[in-house]
């Protein structure tokens, strides 16, 4: 048997049963197991065809409607009959009953006349404009306090607590730097470059500047011997360094 | 009599929200007996499907509210477009109705499918309340509807509710309707 469906009016697996049932004509206090979990797996298979999320929920009853289908295929233990053993179907019963229920009751709510759907009540006085009636009309849940608190946070400034600046030394003003101490044409040694505590940043730079002014010609340098002290000096007549192309991204730090 | 009679008249015209017998007390100054009188013969003076609008009795109070059956005309005056509960909102609100105070996997269990989304929507809408928390291990939060819910579909309260059917369509025999009784909000 085909059945035409429209699945995205379930609301769920307990609705899409009772459909199932419904439209059989099936009596719900003796459903028929074999016939409904093939329709309802049949209908699961669909939707996977048509590409929908097939949710949890609808897995976990098709795996309940399966083993309740098993359990009323296996022969009946006589010795446990004594026991009176409960219809493997009765919860599944209980719990269609009890759906049904609620979803007429949903369907009987919707019938009665709704506020501002089918009548309406004034509202030019806003309860929030009237004044000194506070104390016993505001009437606020967990919920509304929660929402508020939560509306409070996000509108207040994230706190920073500790900015970090990340100083950034140029090479080009170090290229600068050197050529004017350089100037008075006396020699200096590297060290000497740093009269105050060493920092590992500005020795690099500084040594990048050197190597830079090197390579352009505009100082020599000299050394004794491996890990000696480097004598710095002026290569040749002063320049104004203006006139070279002194920039970060010219010198390859951009 | 009369003074006191337009006066209640005036204050509930021009409540936002309906007013109580004992806000009415309060803020009349006048003992229960006295207004409880003043008030039923507003209510015979305004009765329902006579006028345009009713005095009527609602979550515990008193308010004027136009008469449903002119909704479709009153409908024209609202900018807004009219709310409509989806299936599942209604159907959960109803769980909860009936059921309260109701835990979520009640709800859950109910209803066969995840109901966190529409809660949502209903606890934004304020037609519930969380009323506590259930003396099970997680101590789960229990629901149940507002003043709000009882403004919305116009009921004096709780066992004011349509009463639950029990299952008729598929067995005739049952077609009783069988009394829930909600538990009443303190």
């Amino acid at each position: 048997m085909t059945i035409k469906i429209h699945l995205d009016n379930f609301d769920g697996p307990l609705d899409l049963l009772l459909h199932l049932i419904n439209t059989n004509e099936m009596d719900i206090y003796d459903i028929p197991m074999v016939a409904i979990t093939e329709q309802y797996l049949a209908i699961i298979e669909q939707m996977k065809q048509l590409d929908l999320d097939v949710a949890g929920e609808f897995l976990l009853m098709a795996a309940t409607l399966i083993y309740i289908k098993s359990r009323t295929l296996l022969p009946v233990n006589e010795e446990l009959l004594e026991e009176e053993e409960e219809d493997p179907r009765a919860e599944l019963v209980r719990r269609l009953l009890e759906y049904q229920r609620y979803k007429q009751a949903a369907i009987s709510l919707d019938q009665l006349p709704q506020l501002s759907r089918d009548l309406f009540v004034n509202q030019f006085l806003d309860t929030e404009i009237l004044e000194g009636d506070a104390d016993d009309e505001v009437v606020v849940g967990i919920y509304q306090l929660a929402e508020a608190f939560h509306r409070l946070l996000q509108s207040a400034p994230t706190e920073v607590f500790h900015e970090v600046i990340r100083e950034s030394l140029s090479v080009a003003e170090y290229v600068q730097n050197l050529v004017e101490r350089l100037a008075d044409g006396q020699r200096r040694s590297f060290r000497e470059l740093f009269p105050g505590p060493l920092r590992r940043d500005e020795v690099v730079v500084t040594f990048l500047a050197m190597l830079e002014l090197v390579k352009m010609r505009r100082i020599k340098l000299e050394q004794a011997g491996e890990f000696s002290e480097i004598w710095l000096s002026l290569a040749g007549p002063v320049e104004p360094l203006s006139d070279v192309a002194l920039g970060e991204a010219t010198l390859g730090y951009g | 009599m009369d003074d006191l009679k337009r006066l209640t008249e005036a204050f509930i015209f021009a409540a936002a929200s309906p007013l109580s017998l004992d806000r009415l007390c309060q803020l009349l100054e006048c003992p229960r007996p006295e207004l409880r009188a003043v008030i039923e013969q507003l209510q015979s003076e305004y009765p329902p499907s006579v006028r345009g609008f009713y005095l009527a009795e609602v979550a515990g109070g008193y308010q004027f509210r136009t008469a449903a059956e002119l909704g479709p005309w009153l409908r024209k005056l609202s900018k807004e477009r009219t709310f409509r509960f989806s299936p599942a909102g209604l159907e959960t609100l109803a769980i909860i109705a009936y059921r309260q105070p109701i835990t979520r996997a009640e709800i859950e269990y109910l209803r066969g499918v995840d109901s966190g989304g529409v809660m949502k929507t209903l606890l934004e809408k304020n037609l519930l309340r969380i009323l506590g928390k259930k003396d099970v291990p997680g101590r789960p939060l229990l629901y149940g509807t507002s003043r709000q819910f009882l403004e919305l579909f116009g009921l004096r309260d709780l066992n004011d509710l349509p009463t639950l059917k029990e299952f008729s369509a598929l067995d005739p025999e049952l077609d009783q309707a069988v009394p829930l009784e909600p538990e009443r909000l303190g």
